[in-house]
């Protein structure tokens, strides 16, 4: 159906600050492409400016083919979610979905027809006849999608669609976005501040922080071999343990000392350690890694896993356990992590191969 | 608080009923005199029950002509005052919402200058500038016109403001869903925003009707011929310095009849009146 291709794509607000610094993702037909990073990292008004409601700076946006920068948001056959739904509170959810189309002149009986396929595709067949103030909010995320893919578009966009919902109802739309996205094989740009959600949806995963492009990958690509600290602290949860030298207060390099106390040999050039909790085993080790002890502090069930929290001398360490813990606070376990586990940055955040 | 004891719901009913013949009693005064002819109401005291000129008073007033006025029926007072009120209402809805769309959903050059000019003319009544109003009135030959009525009162700073405080609260992510949708400005603006808008059209045309309906001085000073006046200010002609010149009995009936049209749409848009003043549906 359609590519997104963005070139050098910058955003400057009033002439000096500049919200997205120049990004270049080119995002292949039929796929979902999640932007995530923290809030301020310029992914919205990245969403934004390929759905034209955002002009761009410097750089070209290009959907299937065609530079779409000076095309209204209207003709460039987008789609959008937005967060807070933007449901037209005057409108039953039938005229909510038939808006866009009547605005574009389509006859009358091609409309009723999309709007009750699309209806039927979301299970709103019943709710036609409601306003949005009616519904539940999972309902109104499902107009909100229904509004979007009676269009038909190249492009759906989606803006934090999921923000406003409960735990559980998240988890159930999530999975919905997922299997309409799959069968409805619409390219798709969706932007949150989940890892979670990011993980899970994701075809193709951008990472952002800054404005800037971290790392473009496969979810767990991404996750296995993060190319900065940044997004090895910010892709996964609990975050992957940083441990730099000074106990990583400073952000002072490791040290030989450091090394030593942890029993690891590193690139050269490397100054920062990263290890996933779930990478690190109790026990002893024979082959090569990271051999620690773990003073415990504190220990926290959540169910079907355990987090140990607690020092490496002057290192903090998170360790993920299956299943119940059996340390108190204040015990003393031996820990290893092979070599192959380990993750190595350098003094600009950058991964060192090793 | 409220019916906790007999006795302080007792004060509570007195209190109301009270206020209630204060408010009403003179009305029912007014309609009670407009039933008599007039000898009756210059021999006082004054039936306190309605007499038997109520269809002879009100046939006279509205289609016989009332001799203070040249000959104008109260029919014609009526019909001047309606078109009066409605044009004010009607006219500074259009021209505020219209106003309050462009400042709040368009950025153009000197829109905030715009803003302030209107937010100014707050500072300034019909009465403050009624000389030089009253100056161009009588040079664009609109003196007994219905546009030299409406016109200088259509110009409003305060329905501007309260449609543009409206705007503020609709939410951006609603302008720009639109904008996907394929609605330009003329579409969001005839879909979206009037639809979202009607209680507060509604509200504010209630003030508004009745703001027009009450107009004294700038009627007064722009109308010279009887049949151009309003009911308000024929009501005023009627009533004579000498009390054997003034027509009481029709004075009343005009009373009456001058407060039937916005006691009417009071009545028949209290409803969306107050949603309107209560409740932003979003």
């Amino acid at each position: 159906m359609a590519t997104v291709e963005l070139k050098g794509v910058r955003k400057v607000y009033g002439g000096s600050v500049e919200a997205v610094k120049g990004v270049d993702i080119s995002i292949a037909d039929k796929a979902m492409c999640v932007l995530v990073g923290p809030s301020g990292c310029g992914k919205s008004t990245l969403l934004r400016m390929i759905a034209g409601l955002e002009s761009i700076t410097h750089g070209t946006i290009d959907i299937d083919g065609r530079v779409v920068n000076e095309v209204g948001p209207a003709e460039r056959d987008i789609a959008m979610v937005f967060q807070n739904y933007a449901l037209y509170p005057h409108m039953k959810v039938y005229d909510n979905m038939a808006y866009g189309l009547r605005n574009r002149g389509m006859k009358k009986d091609e409309i009723d027809a999309r709007v009750k396929r699309a209806a039927e595709t979301l299970e709103l067949s019943a709710l036609l006849d409601r306003r949005p103030r009616e519904l539940s909010g999972g309902q109104r995320q499902r107009v909100a999608m229904g509004r979007a893919i009676v269009r038909n578009p190249k492009v759906f966009l989606f803006d934090e669609p999921l923000s406003n919902l409960d735990a559980k109802l998240r988890g159930q739309m999530r999975v919905e976005i997922k299997n309409l996205q799959r069968s409805l094989e619409v390219t798709s740009v969706y932007v949150t501040h989940d890892q979670l959600e990011a993980m899970t949806l994701a075809d193709q995963l951008v990472v952002m922080n800054g404005g800037l492009v971290e790392q473009v990958g496969k979810p767990l690509d991404i996750y296995e071999k993060p190319a900065s600290t940044f997004v090895a602290s910010f892709i996964g949860a609990p975050p992957m343990n940083l441990l730099g030298g000074n106990g990583g207060k400073t952000g002072a390099p490791l040290t030989v000392a450091d090394l030593s106390d942890l029993g690891v040999s590193v690139p050269p050039g490397t100054t920062t350690l990263g290890i996933r909790p779930e990478d690190i085993e109790q026990g002893d080790y024979a082959g090569e890694g990271l051999k620690t002890q773990l003073t415990v502090e504190a220990v926290e069930p959540v169910g079907a896993e355990s987090f140990l929290h607690g020092k490496a001398g002057t290192h903090r360490l998170v360790v993920r356990v299956p299943g119940r813990s059996i340390a108190e606070p204040g015990a003393v376990l031996p820990i290893f992590a092979p070599r192959a586990k380990l993750h190595f940055f350098d003094a600009n955040g950058k991964r060192v191969e090793g | 608080m409220i019916g906790q004891s007999s006795v302080s719901r007792i004060i509570a009913h007195v209190t109301l009923i009270i206020g209630i013949l204060i408010v009403a009693f003179p009305i029912y005064y007014t309609f009670v005199a407009s039933t008599h002819s007039l000898q009756t109401i210059l021999r006082p005291p004054l039936p306190l029950l309605p007499g038997r000129e109520f269809f002879a008073n009100y046939y006279q007033a509205l289609f016989g002509g009332i001799g203070q006025l040249g000959g104008v029926t109260v029919w014609t007072l009526l019909l001047n005052s309606t078109i009066v009120a409605l044009g004010i209402a009607l006219g500074k809805i259009f021209i505020s919402i219209l106003s309050a769309y462009a400042i709040v959903f368009f950025r153009f050059p000197l829109r905030m200058v715009f803003f302030w000019l209107i937010f100014i003319t707050l500072m300034l009544p019909v009465e403050v500038r009624i000389l030089p109003t009253y100056k161009v009135m009588v040079d664009l030959n609109l003196i007994d016109t219905y546009a030299g009525l409406i016109v200088p009162l259509i110009a409003s700073a305060t329905a501007t403001l309260l449609f543009r405080q409206f705007f503020l609260t609709i939410p951006g992510e609603l302008v720009e869903a639109a904008r996907v949708d394929g609605a330009g400005p003329w579409r969001f603006f005839k879909d979206i925003l009037l639809p979202l808008s009607a209680t507060n059209i509604a509200a504010l045309f209630v003030i508004l009707f009745i703001y027009g309906w009450t107009q004294y001085l700038w009627p007064l000073l722009v109308t010279n011929r009887n049949d151009m006046n309003t009911i308000v200010i024929g009501l005023r002609k009627m009533i004579s310095f000498a009390d054997a010149d003034t027509p009481w009995h029709l004075v009343m009936v005009t009373c009456i009849l001058s407060i039937v049209p916005p006691v009417l749409v009071v009545v028949f848009m209290q409803r969306w009146f107050v949603r309107g003043l209560v409740e932003t549906e979003k």
